[in-house]
Parts: structure tokens; C-alpha cells; sequence
């Protein structure tokens, strides 16, 4: 039973501890979310030319362009990096695929003192599980309208 | 004596003696100076922040002890708990003791509760020494109840943060300390706040509407 369905909900309350927050400056988030998301982009962009350039091409290009940017995703989480710049930019490091690797590196960091396998290996999708449910459960829909229509 | 849910105390029990251990970030706030220990490292020489915790109620509670002039043996009952699963920090802590324990879990008001408890037990005469005490960790509370650390995630600008930091107190039967003159058990009130951020929010109406 949750709060919402009990007698006892209190919408006044509710707002008025909604007029208390301290306001969300949307426009510096927004700002901060581009310039970094932008970032992040110029940097796989760069990664993928380099690569073009080197000789690659097609699905291996971009296979090898999102493995270099987990990479970074996982090795700049595991320094401790990756959370700072996530609570600067919000939404700009999550998005990308380097969000992503952050969301799986990061319970993996920090379920390690559990074990190795009821801790790390048990507990390492806690956060990304739902994406990759609901990424896999969307892709078979869309994979079903496509052979069908 | 008890007038709506205050109970009243004839026999006045009192705090005898107090520590503190508290976290770097909290040793620089206002309160950092009354703190008898702060710790420079979050970890306090452990391997886990769980055991930090741990930790750190142990010490509170051998530092009160110890601040008040008792020894392990004046102490008849601990009340302690914490907020991570099955009070699993207060038990282990005990673990260090030889007098018993009694676990209270009540969230973010166990220090209060455990003081009730103990100003009962010792203004009835069940006992002439009781400890309370409790403990939390700003990295082990996030663990279980929020996302993990790294997590690149932001932090609404209302957000609050779980003390790192542990407390205990002496209540005895002594005629010297703080008298506790009565106590007011609350009741739950919930007013649908479901932000796990704003934990204040969900938690201030207990005080507000307690009818004394």
C-alpha cells in the first residue's frame, strides 16, 4: 500500500513541501548537459575518424568506436572520475553509451566487498538491468513489426 | 505516569555520559567540534564501509562507557540499532560487549527511541545502567537505500545526506547529568512524500502532529 492510496495523503503538505525545494536551475543543467553530452559526442566522433583513417570500416567501425568509449566509460569510473563529472552534467554523461558502462561498473565497484560472485558478478546489473531488459523487450517488438509489415 | 502518549518520568533517570564519533564532512559542520573522535578516513581502517560503521558504534559505546567512570560490568542492558538490514551494524557491535542487547529499529528516530526505552527501564529500576546508542554511514545507507557511489547520477538540490557517525549515552540511576524528565512515543505519519531524497519531508510530520 503506498502513501498515495491511503486516507492519510496530504496534497497541501505535498505542496507545500514542494514550495520549500530549493528551485532546479534548469537552465545551467541544460547548459551543462550540452556542453559535456556534445563533448562526450566530439570525442567518439574524433575516435571514429581515427579509426576510419586507420582503415576500418562499416559495422567494424562503429563496433570498435563504442568499445574504446565503454572502455573510457568503465576506466574513468573506476578512478572516480566519471561520478563528478556526472553530478556537473546530469543527463549530458548519462545518455551516451559511456552512461551506460558507468551504470554497470559502478554497483560492480561497489558490491565488490560482498564477494566476487554474490557481490560483484550478482549485483553489477542493479541499475542497468531495466535498460537492458526494456532495450531487449523493444528491440523483439520492433524486430516483430518490421518481418510483419 | 503516562498523558496521552508522554510518559513521565518520577524517578528521573539521567544521561550520565555521552560520546560522539563522526565523519570528516560532519567534523566540519557546527556540531564537528562537540564530536570526542573524527575520523579523517571515511573507511576507519576497515575493508568495508559496513564495518566502518560497526566500528565506529563500538567506540561511541566503550567511550561513554568509559567517559562516565563505568566499567563494562556497571552496565545492565544496550539499546542500539541502525538502518542497514537486520540492525546488522548494532548486532556486531554488541558482539564487543559482555552485557546484553537489545536491538531497536526505528529509522532515523533509534537514538530517540533507544532513549525512551532506556529512561523506562532504568526509571522502573529493571536495571541502573543502560546504554543507548546508534549509528549510520553516508556510503552504506546510500548502498541500500539510494544508487551506488559512482554512479553518475545528480543529486536534486534538496537532498539530504545520512550522517556518517555513531552516539552513545550512559542513562543511570546516578543524581548527576541531564535529567530526562519524559518521553513522547511517536506514532507513524505518513503524508505521501515518496522522494527518497527528501527524507525530511516524509519525516517531519511525526513531530509536528503529535498531540502531547
Amino acid at each position: 500500500m503506498t502513501g498515495k492510496s491511503r486516507d492519510n495523503f496530504n496534497p497541501n503538505y505535498l505542496n507545500y513541501v514542494k514550495t520549500q525545494d530549493p528551485p532546479t536551475q534548469h537552465f545551467k543543467n541544460c547548459a551543462a548537459a550540452f556542453g559535456v553530452g556534445g563533448l562526450i559526442c566530439c570525442i567518439g566522433q574524433f575516435i571514429r575518424y581515427m579509426l576510419e583513417y586507420a582503415g576500418l570500416s562499416g559495422d567494424e567501425l562503429a563496433g570498435a568506436t563504442s568499445v574504446i568509449l565503454i572502455f573510457l566509460g568503465c576506466f574513468l569510473t573506476g578512478l572516480g572520475v566519471y561520478d563528478r563529472i556526472g553530478r556537473y552534467a546530469g543527463a549530458g554523461s548519462i545518455v551516451p553509451i559511456t552512461g551506460f558502462a558507468n551504470s554497470v561498473t559502478s554497483p560492480a565497484i561497489e558490491f565488490k566487498t560482498e564477494g566476487w560472485i554474490y557481490g560483484m558478478a550478482a549485483k553489477m546489473f542493479t541499475v542497468a538491468g531495466a535498460i537492458i531488459v526494456f532495450g531487449v523487450f523493444s528491440g523483439v517488438l520492433v524486430g516483430l513489426v518490421y518481418l510483419f509489415v | 505516569m503516562k498523558k496521552g502518549n508522554t510518559v513521565f518520568f518520577k524517578n528521573a533517570p539521567r544521561i550520565s555520559s555521552f560520546a560522539a564519533v563522526c565523519g570528516s564532512k560532519e567534523s566540519e559542520g557546527v556540531l564537528g567540534t562537540f564530536a570526542d573522535i573524527a575520523l579523517q578516513d571515511d573507511m576507519y581502517g576497515e575493508s568495508t564501509f559496513e564495518k566502518a560503521e560497526c566500528k565506529m558504534l563500538s567506540t561511541a559505546i566503550a567511550l561513554a562507557i568509559e567517559k562516565g567512570g563505568f566499567t563494562e560490568k556497571d552496565i545492565d542492558v544496550l539499546l542500539s540499532g541502525d538502518l542497514l538490514n537486520q540492525i546488522i551494524s548494532a548486532s556486531f557491535a554488541a558482539r564487543d560487549f559482555n552485557f546484553p542487547f537489545l536491538g531497536v529499529y526505528s529509522a532515523c528516530s533509534t537514538m530517540s527511541e533507544s532513549i525512551l526505552l532506556g529512561a523506562m527501564l532504568v526509571n522502573a529500576g529493571y536495571c541502573k545502567k543502560a546504554v543507548a546508542a546508534t549509528g549510520s554511514h553516508f556510503a552504506s545507507a546510500e548502498r541500500q537505500y539510494r544508487y551506488p557511489l559512482e554512479l553518475g547520477c545528480t543529486r536534486p538540490p534538496q537532498a539530504q545526506w545520512t550522517v556518517t557517525g555513531a552516539g552513545g549515552c550512559v542513562i543511570s540511576d546516578k543524581k548527576e547529568g541531564v535529567k530526562i524528565v519524559n518521553g513522547t512515543m511517536g506514532k507513524v505519519c505518513d503524508f505521501g512524500v515518496t522522494d527518497v531524497n527528501n527524507m525530511g519531508a516524509a519525516m517531519a510530520p511525526a513531530v509536528a502532529i503529535i498531540t502531547p
